[in-house]
């Protein structure tokens, strides 16, 4: 199955869901990601349950933040 | 990797420096999209995003602007190479909150100090994974 994953192609197998493609793509901090697929944000409480199709366009977003202090 | 420079356009700067003064009191931040070549880093857009916290201490990008900022980089057919934020009381460098919130070391992480409102000072840092700071140089063109 073929999707997209910021910006580039990848293939996985069928019915992989978000919390497991998070692991394999090696994302670090994941706490701190947000993810949208096809322009939808996800809901962190859904990525165990959601389940990647193909043709999907999947992003990660880092919280991007700080402070002076 | 200390040698890497960035390629930024004079009228990019003052875009950023207008948008960080226009937000004083408070922390302004916005993002850079661009291209890599070898060690250096070109800007081609800048995106001026909303300090959701609304602090002169510290700021947060609002994901619904990073992901439209996103977007439009794709679109250019270019990424996003960097962020930047503003400093109103204090010098351009990585605080240690900027530091433990810097989660890409690809990324370019801009500080822009209004310390001295008449000498704003824009410098460029890597935050790496251990979270060491290096310093790139900005040419302006």
């Amino acid at each position: 199955m073929t999707f997209t994953i910021a910006g580039e192609k990848k293939e996985y197998e069928e019915g992989i869901n978000l919390t497991t493609l998070i692991e394999k793509e090696q994302i670090d901090n994941p706490d701190y990601v947000t993810v949208t697929i096809n322009d939808e944000f996800i809901d962190r409480d859904a990525f165990p349950t959601t389940v990647i199709k193909e043709g999907d366009t999947v992003e990660f977003l880092y919280f991007m933040g700080g402070g002076a202090a | 990797m200390s040698d890497i420079r960035i390629i930024m356009k004079k009228e990019d700067y003052e875009t950023i420096l207008e948008h960080c003064r226009k937000g004083l009191p408070n922390e302004a931040c916005g993002l850079l999209a661009g291209t890599v070549e070898g060690n250096v880093k070109t800007v081609t857009k800048v995106y001026l995003l909303n300090n959701i916290d609304e602090s002169n201490e510290h700021f947060s990008m609002d994901p619904k602007e990073q992901f439209a900022a996103l977007k439009d980089a794709r679109a250019n057919g270019v990424g996003l190479i960097g962020n930047f934020h503003s400093h109103p009381e204090s010098p351009s460098r990585p605080s240690e909150e900027d530091k433990r919130l810097s989660f890409d070391p690809t990324f370019e992480y801009l500080i822009l100090s209004l310390q001295e409102p008449d000498a704003p000072v824009l410098k460029a840092f890597e935050v790496d994974k251990e979270k060491n700071v290096f310093v790139h140089e900005i040419e302006y063109v």
